[in-house]
């Protein structure tokens, strides 16, 4: 807006060419970038350069631009999604940087999310965890009980929609620093677990999910509380506490 | 050509279920013989792959984000409108049919959209029943909002994430299926043409986007759901990726492609801030609910404004001009989205715009109105009666976080504006094509065997399409109508068996996709493919945007033809076919965007009157209004592609009947 | 599934970390009552040290389970703390854990091996001499002999220095190890903000505490 200025930053970016290749960090310098750009048109920018150039643009993931797709992801200044918290990299703006800085970009790093190109990682582990249980076996005939038909506090409704509201994007995981997916999945288990539709498949849910978080090779989760602080849609821990019950209840059953 | 829409016959009411009684079916244990074809997985294609996979076809669903969750219906926020007249305001199945007609301005075809209003209910049962959770009141109950284009509540929703929380329970059921191994799931692949076998569909060329390996996958029928094709206008509210490619390529291998002009400009959107953006962002028609759109009643103060001398909080209720209000009373701030955008327009292009950009281009939404009342209510409502100001401004403002948190969070972080103390900025944007591939009533393409759905049809809103039905119409294409309608074109294919990749299309197919990468690889051009859709971008907004002429429409056409002769002469991409390289992806569509922007002004130059969101400034009357001109346009246009010279294209036309709604002059006065 | 993945799971080890760790806990607020006795009455606490030292049920059945509770604890916490290193095989050229979380959490295992360390010197300091007196030398009940061995080695200011370093870092490790097994039991609902303070009231109140003993007998010497 009117109060937007030019400033002059330097960038130490990942390179990597491809899965199989070693990467590196790669320095630019990119003059005359407005305050009031996103960090990724500041990307777009760079690009613009580097292809004027006839150099290899930066690869990195991104698409809605607005905050809710949850491709886009990027370390910046070593947190996930950069410095502003409750906020994915596609919603960060330059503003929050200065004149002359120095900012680093790194792909999100884990195991279970292996670098596909640049910036740009492999994040299909989520699926497979949510292919493992991440549903309601309900067929879509549309032909089930009316809406209304069961009440549902409202409560356990917004708890519920509140855990629903993750995105996919793998911050929790590139943050913690074992790099472990508990608030992803313990947020697919809560959504389920608040709900009376998913109460009836709750023990098998928690078990295969779990099992399936295990086998893509995240780490343990010890409780830091970094996810909860780097998720840009504000997931609680509350929902790890909540998977941590409600697996314990499965396994005993 | 000759166009049958297959309407079946009987009264509107019975259609669908007669229809529907007769269809052929696929008996079960034929289905896992059968292959199917689902490109694109946001609510229209992902629903139609968990439902065909449910049934038991063997289906391959395709998306070139890294995750079928990623897709653009994700970002859909204000909400679902479903006929449940929960509200008990007087809501049915035929309201919703008659305000979605009458929304789309008399252009769109009665009998799909009174499927889609049947259809309706059993969507809201079915996502709840998945677990998608709907805002509730406090009896446990399903809450709903208003829209434009209603006067009742018929909305559901998910606090500003509605298409997200949609979305995700459609992911979850293809998970589901994922799971069980009854759909294959192609991520980060695009599809790159369709291969035609004796004029039927049967398969696809799709490039893995990671390895740039072109894939050929056959079918014994094709389902398109890819969405729309905004991003012809360059900034849109549309995801980066977003893109009309699936759609164009069926269209050059014979399926017609309707009404490309009707695009729909959505009043509420972030203003443009400077040359380096890429995109634009809504702000969801839910805020009209709580939000009076005004400009100042007198052009100084608007200058003041602009040049920062002024504040919008210092202007007196006197001093301003609520136009939706003043011109449209019966419906206010909430007029449908065309109406509302064109009023910004007028007040902008004659000098009260507030925003200070290059254009000048923004309106106020303001909410201090709804944050008096509100904050008024909410005090009784604890039993304070006589509260303060300041306690009324308080709960008001925490009314209205509650209900639209997320969308003031986000409008701050990219504005740096506080929009619980200062009105809101925004001005129309892109948002939303109502055009699209010409789809008969089973919503099968002109190709036989080649299904469209959702957004990337033509088929159910008409000129304008009415806030929230975007993602009915999108679940119900792909869990209530493609299950029966592509089974009833299956059932002549369980004889057919597998169809084998090696056939000759399928080679030729290939040749093509890999003769255009290898072109645009060793082109040596010298601008980025970015430069050709900024400029494409900047000619369809400024000649094919929100009001169009003749002179404009002529020279759109002109200059977007030129514009493709250069873009293949200098574009360059750089990189090889065998990486991630999104340049090379963005190049392919945006070489379908020039085709299609040509064609969308060729559409609105025939289209001789205004209705829904296609505005020619010839035919308006004395106030300003839309004139339609019924007796000559009510009908689909249908263009048929005739090779490389997109001016070549011809014409068809499906006459549109209205037999049970009396068609009449829109009216929200 | 097989149970036998289900105790092998993440949260299982997690769960059985929490455990562990919680009785350790217990053990230790035991030790510190005791031990806070001496600082008010030679006797009380001569007679405690007594009890401990001879009661067969604490004898055989507690030391022996106190024993086990370490020795899990301490490969487990080893254990995990592998996987999560492997979990991230390339590290990030920059970043900035403290923007999100506390450094007690971040560091468990150099809190936890620290106390570790300190857990064998406190050994050679107290518990084997102890074994061999009783065991080795065999030699005769004596409920008088506790708080002069107490004292005595309490003398030399680097052994306590060592100590009191060691309790510090243990408090560190109860600042997050407490709350984080509350966590990980699931134990979250409307007593967790209490439970929350305790948590944290335990990790001050008990290292600072012995700290407290040690220097008290140094100084009182």
């Amino acid at each position: 807006m009117s109060s937007a200025k030019n400033i002059n930053i330097n960038l130490k970016i990942w390179r990597q060419k491809n899965a199989q290749a070693k990467g590196s960090m790669e320095t630019y310098k990119l003059d005359n970038v407005s305050t009031a750009s996103s960090f990724l048109e500041m990307l777009d920018q760079l690009n613009e350069q580097l292809i004027n150039d006839k150099k290899s643009p930066v690869a990195f993931d991104h698409d809605c631009r607005e905050g809710i797709c949850g491709m886009c992801s990027l370390y910046i200044n070593g947190r996930a999604h950069g410095p502003e918290t409750g906020t994915t990299t596609c919603q960060l703006h330059m503003r929050k940087f200065k004149d002359g800085d120095t900012i680093y970009i790194e792909p999100f790093r884990s195991k279970a999310f292996p670098v596909v190109k640049d910036l740009v990682v492999d994040r299909s582990s989520f699926d497979r965890i949510q292919q493992a249980g991440g549903f309601v076996s309900v067929n879509t005939s549309g032909r089930t009980i009316d809406a209304n038909a069961t009440p549902i506090p409202k409560h356990d409704a917004d708890r519920a929609f509140e855990a629903a509201a993750c995105i996919g994007c793998g911050a929790c995981v590139a943050t913690c620093k074992n790099g472990s997916a508990m608030l992803f999945v313990g947020a697919k288990v809560s959504q389920y677990a608040l709900l009376p539709q998913g109460k009836v498949e709750a023990t098998q849910r928690v078990l295969n999910m779990v099992r399936q978080m295990d086998e893509e090779g995240f780490g343990n989760c010890t409780n830091t509380g970094a996810c909860e602080v780097e998720c840009p849609k504000g997931i609680s821990l509350e929902n790890i506490a909540r998977m941590n019950r409600e697996y314990l209840a499965a396994s005993l059953k | 050509m000759k166009l049958d829409s297959k309407i079946p016959a009987g009264p509107i009411s019975d259609k669908w279920t007669d229809y529907k009684d007769h269809l052929k079916l696929v008996a079960p244990n034929n289905r896992p013989k059968i292959d199917i074809i689902v490109v694109g997985t946001g609510l229209a294609g992902a629903s139609a792959a968990a439902s065909l996979g449910e049934m038991g076809y063997n289906v391959k669903a395709f998306c070139f984000q890294d995750s079928p969750r990623r897709a653009h219906s994700i970002a859909a926020q204000g909400g679902i409108n479903a006929a449940k007249n929960y509200q008990n305001d007087g809501d049915s199945t035929y309201r919703l049919f008659y305000d979605t007609i009458k929304g789309g301005d008399y252009r769109a075809r009665e009998a799909n959209v009174h499927r889609l209003a049947e259809v309706s209910a059993n969507i809201i049962d079915q996502c709840v029943a998945q677990g998608v959770p709907f805002a509730r009141d406090y009896g446990g109950m399903l809450d709903n909002r208003s829209f434009g284009g209603t006067q009742l509540q018929r909305t559901f929703y998910a606090a500003g994430q509605t298409g997200q929380q949609l979305l995700l329970g459609a992911y979850s059921a293809l998970s589901r299926q994922i799971g069980l191994g009854r759909v294959k799931m192609f991520n980060r692949h695009e599809m790159l043409d369709l291969v035609k076998v004796d004029g039927k569909a049967r398969g696809i060329i799709a490039r893995n986007l990671v390895t740039g390996e072109l894939e050929r996958h056959s079918a014994h029928a094709v389902v398109i759901a890819t969405g729309g094709y905004g991003n012809v206008y360059f900034l849109s509210t549309n995801a980066m990726g977003s893109n009309v490619t699936a759609g164009w390529k069926i269209h050059k291998k014979g399926a017609l492609f309707a009404n490309p002009c009707f695009v729909q400009i959505h009043p509420t959107c972030i203003p443009v801030h400077g040359v380096n953006q890429s995109k634009l962002t809504l702000m969801s028609e839910s805020l009209r609910n709580s939000g009076r759109i005004w400009v100042p009643k007198r052009k100084e103060d608007a200058e003041a404004i602009r040049a920062g001398k002024l504040k919008p909080t210092q202007l007196s209720e006197d001093d301003r001009d609520y136009f939706l209000e003043r011109r449209y009373p019966a419906f206010g701030n909430l007029v449908p989205r065309d109406v509302a955008s064109r009023a910004a327009k007028e007040r902008c292009d004659e000098g009260f715009g507030i925003e200070a950009n290059d254009t000048n281009e923004g309106v106020y939404l303001d909410f201090s109105t709804e944050i008096q009342s509100k904050g008024k209510q909410a005090a009784y409502a604890k039993g304070n009666h006589n509260p303060t100001p300041d306690e009324i401004t308080k709960l008001g403002k925490q009314w209205l976080e509650e209900k639209y948190g997320n969308l003031f969070a986000m409008y701050e972080k990219i504005t740096d504006e506080n929009p619980y103390e200062t009105p809101m900025k925004i001005y129309p944007a892109v948002h939303y094509t109502m055009g699209g591939v010409w789809v008969d009533y089973n919503l099968q393409s002109t190709i036989p065997g080649c299904f469209v759905a959702g957004e990337a049809n033509f088929s159910d809103h008409g000129a304008n399409r009415l806030g929230a039905s975007a993602l009915m119409q999108g679940l119900a294409d792909g869990y209530f109508v493609l299950p029966y309608t592509v089974s009833n074109y299956l059932a002549d294919e369980i004889r057919t068996g597998k169809i084998s990749t090696d056939l000759p299309e399928f080679a030729e197919a290939e040749k093509s996709v890999k003769d255009t990468i290898d072109k645009f690889l060793n082109n040596n051009g010298t601008k980025s493919v970015d430069h050709f859709h900024k400029r494409l971008g900047l000619i369809m907004w400024n000649k094919v945007g929100m009001a169009r002429n003749e002179k404009g429409l002529t020279e759109a056409i002109s200059e977007i033809a030129a514009l493709k002769e250069e873009f293949y002469k200098d574009v360059y991409v750089p990189g090889s076919s065998d990486e991630l390289n999104p340049e090379l992806e963005k190049a392919m569509r945006v070489a379908d965007f020039i085709d299609l922007g040509q064609l969308m002004a060729m559409d609105a130059l025939q289209r001789n009157e205004s209705c829904g969101g296609h505005f020619r400034e010839e035919y308006q009357d004395s106030e300003g209004e839309t004139l339609r001109d019924d007796e000559n346009f009510s009908f689909v246009s249908a263009w048929e592609y005739m090779g490389y010279d997109i001016s070549k294209e011809i014409l068809n036309k499906e006459e549109l009947k209205y037999e049970f709604i009396k068609i009449a002059a829109r009216n929200y006065k | 599934m097989a149970k036998s993945s289900v105790l092998s799971s993440s949260i299982a080890k997690k769960v059985a970390m929490a455990l562990s760790g919680l009785f350790l806990i217990s053990f230790l607020a035991l030790h510190f009552s005791i031990n806070l006795t001496s600082v008010f009455s030679e006797e009380v606490f001569n007679s405690c040290s007594d009890f401990m030292g001879y009661n067969p049920l604490i004898q055989y059945v507690m030391q022996p389970v106190l024993a086990f509770g370490v020795v899990f604890h301490f490969v487990m916490g080893f254990v995990l703390e592998l996987q999560n290193r492997a979990a991230r095989p390339i590290a990030y050229a920059k970043n900035n854990g403290s923007a999100n979380s506390s450094w007690a959490s971040r560091n468990m295992i150099i809190s936890g091996l620290v106390v570790l360390a300190f857990l064998g010197l406190h050994f050679y300091d107290f518990w084997f001499p102890e074994m061999n007196y009783k065991y080795v030398e065999a030699l005769p009940q004596d409920p008088t002999r506790y708080y002069g061995e107490l004292v005595h080695k309490f003398e030399s200011p680097v052994r306590t220095g060592l100590y009191c370093l060691a309790f510090v870092l243990l408090f560190l490790h109860l600042w997050h190890g407490f709350n984080s097994s509350m966590q990980s039991v699931g134990f979250n609902n409307k007593f967790s903000r209490a439970l929350h303070k305790l948590g944290y009231a335990y990790a001050v109140i008990v290292p600072f505490g012995f700290i407290f003993i040690a220097l008290f007998h140094h100084f009182n010497q």
